[in-house]
Formats: C-alpha cells, sequence, structure tokens
C-alpha cells in the first residue's frame, strides 16, 4: 500500500478538529464553566496552527492564530464566555472549513473574509494593544508577551523534564525547534540528558536518545510553557514544574550531570500514548469492497451448501459447516466495521438549532437521546439530510414563539427531542417536539383543495397526516427562509424510501408532533424467508414475516371481496402472489400463507411454496427498475439465478392500484364510490 | 450525438431485419440466454433481471424498446451486456438481440451521417450509418437510447408512414 499524501492526511485531521470544536463550543455555551472543555478547544485551534504551517497551508495557520489568541484570553479567564463570542468563534469555524475546501493557494474572497472575522475577534479583546498585533506568540519577546498572554507580567520559573519519544525523528519535529521556541519565552538554562544513550554499535542514528532539562525563567504561565509541547506531550515523557526563578546563565550549557536513567524506561512509550485506543482510518472505497466480497463469499457458501447437500457426503459436511459458521461470523463482523453510532451527526443538529432558533425568534433546546445508537455508514450518510429537514421543520412550524408559548401556558423555550433506538433489525429515530402541532383538518382541507384527494374520501388520522408526505402540500401561512414551499416533505419521504425505510407521522394539536422514522439496520445483508411461486423465487425480509399458515384453497374464505384466512379466530386478508404478478400455473390444492406485518396490521401472502430462512445479499434493482414498487432489491441465488427481495408495503400498493383499475373498469359510473372505499378499505 | 472521427470497432447484431453496431468499448461481453428473472409491473421491454458474474444486471428486450413486435426467443438469442454513462453514472445493461454477428472496423469514411429524412429510426438515436456489402449498418447511439426513459427508436407511426410511402 503506498503512504498517503502527507497533506492529504492533513486535511482529514483538520476535518475531525473542526467537528470537534463545533461539538466543543456548543458544550461550553451550556456549561461556560467547564474548564476542560475550553482547553480541548484551545488545543484544537492550536493544532491547526501548527500543522497548517506545517503542511503548507498558510491561510489556515494565520487565522487560527488569531482565533487562538482570543481562546487563549478565554482560558486565562480574562475574557468571559458570551453568545457572541461562540458565535463568532463557531463563524470562525465555518470558515476554517471554508479555507480547507479550497486547500492552498490565495482566494482573494475567502481572504477578505478571514480579514474580517480578524477584526472582529479582536475587537473581543479587552486591550486593544495587543489586539493589534498579529504576531504569532513564538515570535513575542518577553517583555511583549507579558501583556500578549495576560498572564501578568511577574517572572516565574518552571523546571522542565522533556525527553521525546525516540521515534520523534519520524513524526518531522525537530526538538531543537522546541528548544529554541522555549527560547523566546524567557531565559532558558538547557542540559542535555545523556544516560540514554547506547553504546556506539548499538546507536541507531535515526533515533533520539537524549532528554532534557530545561530551568527557564519567564513571566509567561504553565499554560504558555505547556502549548510548547502540545505536538509531542502525548508520545514525551514531559514533566513541567514551577521553581523559585532560577538564574539563567547567558548561554546554555552542552553537557551537565545528567540523573542516572535506566534506558528501557527511557525508551519505553510514554503510557498516555499506549492508553489510547489505536484507531485505523480506512477509506469507505475499501470497506465496499470488502463487503462486496463477503457478499460474494456468502452466495458461493450457500452455493456449496447445496451441493454438499446432495452429495451427502459425512466427510463432506463437517468442513462445510464449519466454513458456514466462519462465513457467518465473517459476514457480522465485516458489516460491523460499517456500523458508525449515530451520535457522530448529533453534533451537526445542536448547531442547525443553535443557529436556526435565533434566527426564527424561537428559544429551542435540542434533547438527543440514543446517541450511541449505530447504523450502517451508508444509511448513516443519507440519513443526515432528511433529519435535518426535520428539524428544520419542527423549528420552524412546531415550535411557537416565547410569547406564544407562555401564553399557551408552557415553557418559554421549546424541546425538540433527537431519540434513536434499535427495534429489532430496524432503526427507530424519532424527532418530537412540543409545539403547536398539525391541524388534520386544515390538511384535509388543502389536500382537498389541491385536488391530492377525493373530498368524499374519509380517511384515518394516520393517513391524513401522511398527506403531508405528498408533494405540493404544506400548511404553512407564510414562507419562509427555511420552509413552508411545500417542497421537502416528499424528498424526505423518497430519501427515507431509498434506504428501505418508512416515515409515520403523528400529532396533537397544542402538544406537538412526533415524526418516527424506522430504518433497517444495514443495506448490505438481510436474514430472508425464501418463498416459492411456480418456479419463480422470492425473498421476503425476515424482519416483516410473523408467521405461515396453510390454507385449503378450494374452502377458503372472503373478506370485502378478497381473500381472507382464519388465523386462530382472527380474520386476515391476504393477497395472492400469483394473481398479483401473473405468474402462470395452477393453485395448488394446499397453498402457504405467510403473515406478515404492515404498519401494525396483519396481511398474507399466498404462495406456493415456503422454502425457508436464505441469507439474502442484498443488489440494487438499479435505476432502470426504479419505478417498481413490489420489489426492494435482488439476490444472487445458490443456483445462479436471481430472486427478486419484495417490498410488502409496495406489494400492498400495487394490490389496492390493480383493484381499483378494475373496479374502474367495471363500473366507471361509480368512479367516486370506490375513491370512499379506498379510504375505508385496506391492506 | 457524437460526430465520428476515429476509426472504431464495432459489434454487430441482428435485430428483426436490420442490422445493428454498438462501440466495442460499451460491451463488455456477449452471453447466451440463460435464466431470466422477471420483475413484476416493470414495462414489458424490461425482461428482468439475470445473474452476471455474481451481480443482477437488467435485461431489456430490444425489440420492444425499439417498437419491433415481439417474437419467441431462438437459441441465436443473445445478451449483449453494455457498459452505459448515464449522467455520471455507469451502468451496466443486457440487450437481448436476436442474434449477434461479429466485430468489424470501420473507418470514419465508411460512415454517413444518419439520414434525417426517409428514416424510419429516429436520428438522435443514432450515431451514423455504416455499410458492409450491400448491407446497411445502424450505429447506435447506445447512451442516448437508454437516457430517456420510455422511447421507442421508431418514431411515431405518421412519421414512420412517411418514409414507407415514399
Amino acid at each position: 500500500m503506498n503512504s498517503p499524501d502527507p497533506s492529504e492526511t492533513f486535511l482529514l485531521e483538520a476535518e475531525d478538529l473542526l467537528n470537534q470544536v463545533e461539538e466543543t463550543l456548543l458544550e461550553i455555551e451550556e456549561r461556560p464553566d467547564d474548564a476542560e472543555a475550553v482547553h480541548r478547544l484551545f488545543r484544537a485551534f492550536h493544532t491547526l496552527k501548527g500543522s497548517g504551517a506545517m503542511f503548507g497551508f498558510s491561510a489556515i495557520s494565520d487565522f487560527a492564530h488569531h482565533v487562538e489568541t482570543v481562546l487563549d484570553r478565554l482560558r486565562d479567564r480574562t475574557l468571559a464566555i458570551s453568545t457572541e463570542l461562540v458565535g463568532l468563534v463557531l463563524a470562525a469555524r465555518d470558515h476554517l472549513k471554508a479555507l480547507l475546501e479550497r486547500g492552498k493557494g490565495r482566494h482573494p474572497q475567502l481572504e477578505a473574509k478571514s480579514a474580517e472575522l480578524t477584526r472582529k475577534l479582536q475587537a473581543l479583546l479587552p486591550d486593544s494593544a495587543s489586539a493589534l498585533r498579529p504576531v504569532p506568540p513564538s515570535e513575542c519577546t518577553t517583555a511583549a508577551a507579558a501583556d500578549a498572554s495576560g498572564g501578568g507580567s511577574e517572572e516565574r520559573g518552571f523546571r522542565i523534564h522533556f525527553r521525546p519519544a525516540p521515534d520523534i525523528a519520524t513524526t518531522g519535529l525537530d526538538p531543537a525547534s522546541l528548544l529554541a521556541e522555549l527560547r523566546t519565552l524567557g531565559a532558558c538554562d538547557v542540559a542535555a540528558n545523556l544516560g540514554a544513550v547506547p553504546p556506539l554499535e548499538a546507536l541507531d542514528p535515526e533515533r533520539c536518545y537524549l532528554g532534557w532539562e530545561v530551568l527557564l525563567a519567564t513571566c509567561h504561565d504553565l499554560n504558555r510553557v505547556r502549548d510548547v509541547f502540545v505536538f509531542v506531550e502525548d508520545t514525551s515523557e514531559l514533566r513541567i514544574e514551577p521553581c523559585s526563578i532560577p538564574v539563567v546563565a547567558p548561554q546554555a550549557r552542552e553537557v551537565s550531570t545528567p540523573p542516572p536513567e535506566s534506558p528501557d524506561r527511557a525508551l519505553a512509550p510514554s503510557s498516555s500514548g499506549a492508553g489510547k485506543s489505536s484507531v485505523v482510518r480506512v477509506p469507505s472505497q475499501k470497506l465496499d469492497h470488502l463487503v462486496s466480497l463477503v457478499g460474494e463469499l456468502v452466495i458461493n457458501q450457500s452455493r456449496l451448501l447445496q451441493v454438499a447437500a446432495k452429495i451427502d457426503s459425512a466427510d463432506l459436511h463437517a468442513p462445510v459447516e464449519a466454513l458456514e459458521r466462519l462465513v457467518a461470523e465473517m459476514r457480522d463482523s465485516v458489516l460491523g466495521i460499517r456500523m458508525m453510532p449515530i451520535g457522530s451527526t448529533f453534533a451537526r443538529f445542536k448547531r442547525l438549532v443553535h443557529d436556526l432558533a435565533p434566527e426564527l425568534g424561537k428559544d429551542v433546546e435540542l434533547v438527543t437521546e440514543g446517541a450511541e445508537t449505530e447504523l450502517d455508514k451508508t444509511v448513516l450518510d443519507q440519513i443526515a439530510e432528511p433529519l435535518v429537514h426535520l428539524i428544520r421543520n419542527s423549528i420552524d412550524h412546531g415550535i411557537e414563539t416565547p410569547d406564544a408559548r407562555v401564553a399557551a401556558g408552557k415553557q418559554r423555550a421549546g424541546v425538540v427531542r433527537l431519540a434513536a433506538s434499535h427495534q429489532g433489525s430496524h432503526v427507530v429515530i424519532a424527532i418530537e417536539d412540543d409545539g403547536r402541532g398539525i391541524d388534520a383538518d386544515a390538511v384535509r382541507r388543502k389536500a382537498i383543495e389541491k385536488r391530492l384527494i377525493d373530498p368524499a374520501a374519509s380517511l384515518s388520522e394516520k393517513d391524513v397526516f401522511a398527506l403531508i408526505l405528498l408533494p405540493g402540500l404544506s400548511t404553512a401561512k407564510s414562507v419562509t427562509s427555511v420552509s413552508g414551499r411545500g417542497v421537502g416533505m416528499d424528498v424526505v419521504k423518497r430519501q427515507i424510501e431509498a434506504l428501505r425505510g418508512t416515515i409515520e407521522i403523528s400529532s396533537a394539536i397544542g402538544r406537538g408532533t412526533s415524526i418516527r422514522l424506522t430504518l433497517p439496520l444495514t443495506l448490505a445483508i438481510i436474514e430472508g424467508l425464501l418463498i416459492e411461486v411456480n418456479s419463480d423465487q422470492f425473498v421476503l425480509p425476515m424482519s416483516v414475516v410473523l408467521e405461515n399458515v396453510e390454507i385449503d384453497t378450494v374452502r377458503e374464505g372472503k373478506l370485502c371481496g378478497q381473500n381472507a384466512v382464519a388465523v386462530r379466530g382472527e380474520l386476515v386478508p391476504f393477497l395472492c402472489l400469483r394473481e398479483l404478478f401473473r405468474i402462470s400455473g395452477e393453485r395448488p390444492a394446499h397453498e402457504k400463507v405467510v403473515i406478515v406485518s404492515h404498519n401494525g396490521q396483519r396481511v398474507g401472502l399466498s404462495v406456493d411454496r415456503v422454502l425457508g430462512k436464505h441469507q439474502t445479499v442484498i443488489q440494487s434493482l438499479g435505476r432502470f427498475y426504479q419505478h417498481v414498487e413490489v420489489a426492494s432489491g435482488a439476490t444472487i441465488m445458490g443456483d445462479g439465478r436471481v430472486a427478486l427481495i419484495l417490498d410488502v408495503a409496495g406489494l400492498l400498493r400495487a394490490a389496492s392500484a390493480e383493484r381499483e383499475s378494475l373496479l374502474r373498469h367495471r363500473a366507471p359510473s361509480l368512479s367516486s364510490a370506490a375513491a370512499v372505499r379506498r379510504g375505508t378499505e385496506l391492506p | 450525438m457524437n460526430a465520428i472521427t476515429e476509426p472504431g470497432q464495432y459489434l454487430t447484431f441482428r435485430l428483426g431485419a436490420e442490422l445493428f453496431a454498438i462501440n466495442v468499448s460499451q460491451v463488455r461481453e456477449v452471453l447466451d440466454l440463460s435464466h431470466v428473472t422477471k420483475v413484476p409491473t416493470a414495462p414489458a421491454y424490461m425482461r428482468g433481471v439475470v445473474n452476471v458474474r455474481g451481480n443482477a444486471i437488467p435485461v431489456v428486450d430490444l425489440r420492444q424498446k425499439f417498437g419491433l413486435p415481439a417474437t419467441a426467443d431462438t437459441v441465436n438469442t443473445r445478451i449483449v451486456v453494455l457498459e452505459l454513462m448515464l449522467g455520471s453514472e455507469l451502468c451496466v445493461l443486457g440487450g437481448l438481440a436476436d442474434s449477434v454477428h461479429e466485430v468489424i472496423e470501420l473507418e470514419p469514411s465508411q460512415i454517413n451521417p444518419p439520414p434525417t429524412l426517409a428514416m424510419r429510426w429516429r436520428s438522435e438515436f443514432i450515431q451514423g450509418m455504416g455499410k458492409r456489402g450491400d448491407q446497411f449498418i445502424i450505429l447506435l447511439d447506445i447512451n442516448a437510447v437508454f437516457s430517456s426513459d420510455d422511447i421507442l427508436l421508431v418514431q411515431d407511426t405518421a412519421a414512420a408512414a412517411k418514409p414507407a410511402a415514399a
């Protein structure tokens, strides 16, 4: 494998840092006295500045420096946290992101923006004298640094024990430059510690065996001294202790008597470095490739299983079974790699609420739950945009203005709750607000006005709310920059359905709205039930299957003109797959009916045979079949044939469309009656 | 539709009485007809999906797509596996041809622009007309053919009737 471009690594790292900055900032806004968070923030910008300069992103480095100056004041509490400051640093973060996206080189527009933000940042600093000086701290003289750091002008002493990791040279850092930076802070007495240097024959010229003891007299505080080592402190031995002001000789001595130290201890990695769990970055294409390989492996494994069953040899069974176990385990762990906690996207929503609520004159708190809920990365990537839309909707349409809320006897601040949880092989994401709710009658009126439904149709409340998902329907009285144009919810619906998910809305006037998204855990492999009609095989996702019953086709009952089967005393309507798909052949005397659950209702599908469980590797049917609702994908069977994966919701829609066109055909004059029946009669 | 300026290799195949050709750069392979899984509710010209080396590939009945009368499959029926660029997306698709003939090389000078008049086929889907012996070969712009969702290559009947009368 070739090593990646270092500036590529910087960009990736910087992006992570910026995301972390955003999260930390919002945390700080909630808990302003969290010193640890402020420190994290400072470190993030410091790292951006340092590595930006190292890889030649000077625009980023320069700009980060100005933010860092402000944050430094925050850290030593000479500057208080304010909404304005948080807003400005957020804006700075966004600007850095824009700079990162443009890469190296000059961009006049962005430069102007840099200058503007820098001016605003400097305006926050209490004394403008230091604010106007855009010099990096490393160039500060002792005297000038005193006011720049705000640490007071009193001189103090530090004893610094510094022993870099032996492989420091491979990280591109030069310890000498750190010592040089230390010297800019004040007078130093540097002594090299040679105790760990091995005999000449064992000496590796690429390793650093030296440690340093430094006595520093400076008017800066501990944090400023610590910052010098910010890039190496995780991997080095570093102790900084205050001490009495040392009398420093003008010239550093080259060698002093080193405190004896055992070489292996000096060479051992620092405990802080080893304690961190190591994380490997892998491009997602590689993972996708791995997943598709495992998919092929699963297919071939099931082919092997079929062959082994045919040959029926005891010698063959044992290894085939062992292989089956291994493949199943491998499949689970490979798919597990792609699972990511949904919490990684939550920061984005917090930011959204933070920015949007004031803009709309609302007071909104976002409560998140279930951040640890894991979802396939592909699903996660595609779910963020619909979620943004739904949260925007909640804030814009759902939550009332603070005054209106008080008048309605509610808390001034509205609450938007974003909760994720596992339910079987699905993840349920709920977006709930305690706002004004949706007026079902208004939706109905609007839908009739836009000719989306028949005025005579009687719809359940759930069906009415589902109308919101149709294109062109918005009940917002005014169009804002955020929403109300009636585009959006249908896009959300499409995006969720593309992920094989469902969307469900419930609402109570004055109490709020709840939107539930149900999504499959993974898009790659599912447990399926293999069924057969004539010689055509289909797969039903096991997650919807409840049970199987057998019926006698001669004596079946009828319910509302449909087929129905009695399951433990209850009549369950069922569809005949053979009729729906126009598959030739006689119905067998005894059909199997697979009972599936759809929107909480039980519906049957009659088939010729139920063949059993099947590990189903899902393949998309592609754009040429994108209008096909009855199947959500295809899978390759052990014998090399392709079986379709059925979509229950699509099947039911296709069946009711079919019935409708039949009704229209028979009695065109009764079309309005048909529309009424459409509303009441299910599945 | 791009004008053809370089010599190219074309795979020729037959649909009914007509000979068509597609640039070989867009042909991945030619397969015997195997079991095609029907996709219910899809348009009739979409025959179904077939397993091509572990991938489910849609199969299009080119006869029906081009508005020719459907016929039963024969031993000569082949699946031509095509690679299309639709927008920025690479799609793989199997086209059913009555029979597949050969790969021929055509110089730009051997290719004429599609006639705009007296043409049974819609010219936007045709890159040019080649000739092999006495037989005309229709060079298809296969990306254009599959860029529109529900086209038929044959012009509507009124327009198609004119060349028949001429």
